[in-house]
């Protein structure tokens, strides 16, 4: 008897279920799309963070000091200790390779141009375009384009294999070189692929694929220092821990954990005598950046759960309302209050099962509509998140039937069907 | 005194006699269903709050994010054209030009020897100034006194290992320093030596030759401080570091435009929520509707009865759900940016006009439906 009267009351008052039930889906697909944006935010925002460029960098660790003003390099490039190119791989065989977005070997040279009439030594930095590089059975492609997302290009970018370079737009106009032109460098001719702006100082400079810096430079492998971007995690105060002082559980979280500490402890471990840093100006204000955007889509997204709560109750306290008729007639033929609120709480728990599932389908495709047109990828679906989307829901519109359920039975019956309410 | 009272009313009636019929039937309307009229009222309110706060939160976001993107220091630098060191009044007029709407700090570059001869870039600058601007900089100990100087962990490594004070030459000329703290950025500054820029000059005689400026303004803003700089300084080049500004844009971009999104959904839940409560309010009052329908009233009367009510509910709400969201804003920006947000009040007429086209919407779509239903139908009960 039970079961039928839940039944008809869902199949003779379609109008009526119809409105709560959208309500319910509406709410449930904003809660639903809300909750996947904002726990996915942090993901998306790291990656467009990278657009700051590395954030760690590697340097051999007996080297000389830097002499390096505005971008320039004063040092004599005899000086100092390089790093192995060989080594370079097996970055991608560390714990949190999947974390390394890109990574650039940087060698600067000093050159001077024949025929020219300029006596000063020019700087010719060596470095990756996107060099197909192996580690294992593992095939990468990396270098500036995705270190240095700011670098553009007005003619193409060379081959990492050609002899080709790219010259600094400055430079350019001063030497007159426009994109196909020959440059000679050392004795040799370059073809020009294009003209690179930066806004600094490699806009005086030249720059060429690293082979061509090491061989210029006479030392074949050598790498003056290696950019490197990363996903981080923002700092706390475990990561501010020295690594030497853990022990056992706590080396391991910290180990484990896309600190930019921890990844600089692990550059250093993969390739032999270098030291990395993190480059605070990147690394740091990435972790604020970062806490700041999601405690605001957090907050952002408890207002709309709210939003939607409140629009799930109303809704649900108006079809409940217009019912106090009906309830009189129960109550008139015997009916006590529990069995009239069973009624209505079964009526509401399925009408809540079935705009939970549409409501959260719907959400689904709304938060991949978000994804694909602002960050140009999925948000990630946690499936955890359909039983307590389903849960919420019924809570909700338990909690918003209840008020409205108990003036219902409240009611006189005689009242209600005489339509004094 | 009495019937000159009632042929008072009597005649003041006959002046308005539609008016004041008409306020009275909507106030006792209002109180005599106070329970329902209250909870119309309150979707109202917080319909409207919601819609406040994210509107606000969304016009002002930009601001409270820029600020923390500042902490990524300079976007504009000024440097001698050539390499040569900037014009003595440089720094003065980058002041003047950036009026206040960001910081510019002056910094001046050599190459010295230390007494066992390796070659240091010292740099002199306004110390409290790098301070604030580049807030990234782990520095355990800030100089205050006279030649006391910051020096970078590799530097340290190189002119005072155990940390006393040391030597410095250039060009013949010898300074003495004391080391007050080192510095770790992970870049360049990590080799570097920094002093008070008074020190700095009296030791070389070398004015500062690149200026670091970080103004808070919109891109065009920016663009716009750049021209006016170039101005202002025709031998100096100004470029804008293409690092910084591209980051900005990009990263404020998709957090605005998810923001967006998100503000569009709440708001759209809230209207909903409006029009379901309104839309039960308005059907469950029908009764009233057949009565008056039977007792000769036009349907335009009608009608401007309930819109009037309606209209009346949503000035209310609007006005009482803009305060709350105001409040409700100025937290999350309290929470989140230690900063609150501050109320725009041009967000108030778009909520006001929301509030009250929602709530006519809602009041009318139900008188429309039953227009044509007999009023002997509706008293009836069926």
């Amino acid at each position: 008897m039970f079961g039928r009267l839940v039944y008809e009351s869902l199949r003779r008052q379609k109008r009526r279920k119809l409105l709560a039930g959208v309500a319910i889906t509406l709410g449930v697909g904003v809660a639903t799309a809300m909750i996947s944006v904002a726990t996915d935010i942090g993901d998306k925002i790291s990656r467009e963070l990278r657009a700051y460029g590395a954030n760690l960098v590697v340097t051999p660790q007996e080297d000389t000091l830097d002499v390096q003003i505005g971008g320039v390099d004063l040092k004599p490039p005899s000086d100092g200790a390089y790093l192995n190119e060989a080594d370079l791989p097996k970055i991608k065989g560390m714990f949190w390779r999947n974390n390394i977005v890109g990574f650039a070997p940087m060698l600067p040279v000093s050159v001077r141009l024949s025929h020219s009439d300029d006596t000063n030594s020019l700087t010719l930095l060596g470095t990756y375009f996107s060099k197909q590089l192996t580690f294992g059975k593992q095939d990468f492609v990396t270098g500036v384009r995705s270190t240095h997302p700011w670098w553009k290009v007005q003619g193409a970018w060379p081959n990492d294999n050609s002899s080709d370079v790219l010259l600094g737009e400055s430079l350019a106009v001063k030497l007159g070189r426009k994109t196909g032109d020959e440059i000679e460098i050392a004795g040799q001719a370059h073809r020009v692929a294009g003209i690179l702006s930066t806004g600094g100082a490699e806009d005086n400079q030249i720059i060429a694929p690293l082979a061509l810096a090491q061989q210029i430079l006479g030392k074949p492998d050598a790498v003056r220092r290696l950019y490197v971007s990363a996903l981080t995690k923002p700092e706390d105060a475990f990561a501010r821990r020295d690594p030497q002082t853990l022990r056992g559980a706590e080396y391991d979280r910290w180990y484990c954990s896309p600190y930019a500490a921890s990844i600089a402890f692990q550059l250093q471990e993969a390739i032999p005598h270098s030291h990395a840093e993190q480059i605070r100006q990147v690394a740091q204000n990435e972790g604020i950046v970062l806490s700041r955007i999601k405690g605001l889509m957090l907050l952002v997204t408890l207002a709309a759960l709210f939003a939607s709560a409140l629009a799930v109750s109303a809704a649900m306290a108006t079809a409940i309302y217009e019912r106090r008729t009906e309830v009189g007639l129960m109550k008139a033929l015997g009916a006590g209050n529990v069995s009239v609120a069973a009624l209505f709480f079964a009526e509401a728990f399925l009408l809540a099962l079935i705009g939970g599932v549409v409501g959260f389908a719907g959400g689904a495709l709304l938060a991949r509509q978000i994804g694909r047109s602002i960050f140009d990828s999925q948000i990630a679906m946690e499936p955890v998140l359909f039983p307590v989307i389903l849960a919420i829901a019924v809570i909700v519109t338990f909690a918003g039937s209840a008020m409205a359920i108990r003036r219902a039975i409240k009611f006189d019956p005689v009242y209600a069907l005489r339509g004094e309410a | 005194m009495s019937a000159n009272r009632n042929s008072d009313l009597v005649s003041r009636r006959a002046a308005k006699p539609h008016t004041s019929m008409f306020l009275r039937m909507l106030m006792r309307a209002a109180v005599l269903r106070r329970g329902r009229a209250a909870s119309a009222l309150v979707a109202m309110v917080v319909a409207a709050a919601v819609a406040t706060a994210m509107l606000n939160l969304y016009v002002d976001v930009q601001a409270k994010l820029r600020k923390e993107f500042r902490n990524y220091g300079a976007n504009i630098v000024v440097v001698g054209k050539h390499g040569q060191a900037l014009p003595a009044d440089a720094v003065d007029k980058v002041e003047s030009a950036i009026a206040g709407q960001g910081r510019a700090v002056p910094f001046a570059y050599v190459v010295a020897r230390t007494s066992d001869g390796q070659s240091v870039v010292v740099s002199g600058t306004n110390l409290d100034q790098v301070r604030n601007l580049n807030s990234w900089w782990s520095v355990t100990a800030w100089p205050n006194a006279s030649l006391d100087a910051l020096v970078g962990t590799r530097a340290a490594a190189v002119v005072s290992p155990q940390g006393k004070a040391f030597d410095l030459t250039f060009q013949g000329r010898n300074i003495h320093l004391k080391p007050a703290g080192t510095l770790r950025t992970g870049a360049s500054e990590d080799s570097r030596v920094y002093l008070a820029l008074k020190d700095f000059e009296s030791w070389t005689g070398v004015q500062p030759s690149t200026i670091e400026i970080a103004s808070s303004g919109s891109p065009e803003e920016v663009n716009a401080l750049i021209q006016k700089l170039s101005q202002a300084a025709p031998t100096a080049e100004v470029r804008p570091i293409r690092q910084i500004m591209e980051g900005e844009a990009r990263v404020l971009g998709k957090a605005r435009a998810t923001l967006a999104a998100a503000a569009i959904l709440i708001v759209a839940t809230a209207a909903l929520c409006v029009l379901s409560t309104l839309i039960g309010w308005v059907f469950d009052r029908r009764r009233d509707f057949a009565i008056m329908k039977a007792l000769g009233a036009s349907e335009g009367l009608i009608g401007g009865f309930f819109a009037a009510e309606a209209a009346a509910l949503g000035a209310v709400g609007a006005v009482l759900g803009f305060g709350i969201g105001v409040g409700v804003a100025a937290w999350i920006g309290r929470v989140n940016f230690h900063a609150p947000v501050v109320p725009r009040f041009n967000v108030l007429p778009v909520v006001f006009v929301g509030s009250i086209v929602v709530a006519l919407v809602s009041a009318v779509l139900p008188i429309f439906l039953l227009r044509r239903v007999q009023p002997a139908m509706i008293l009836r009960g069926e």
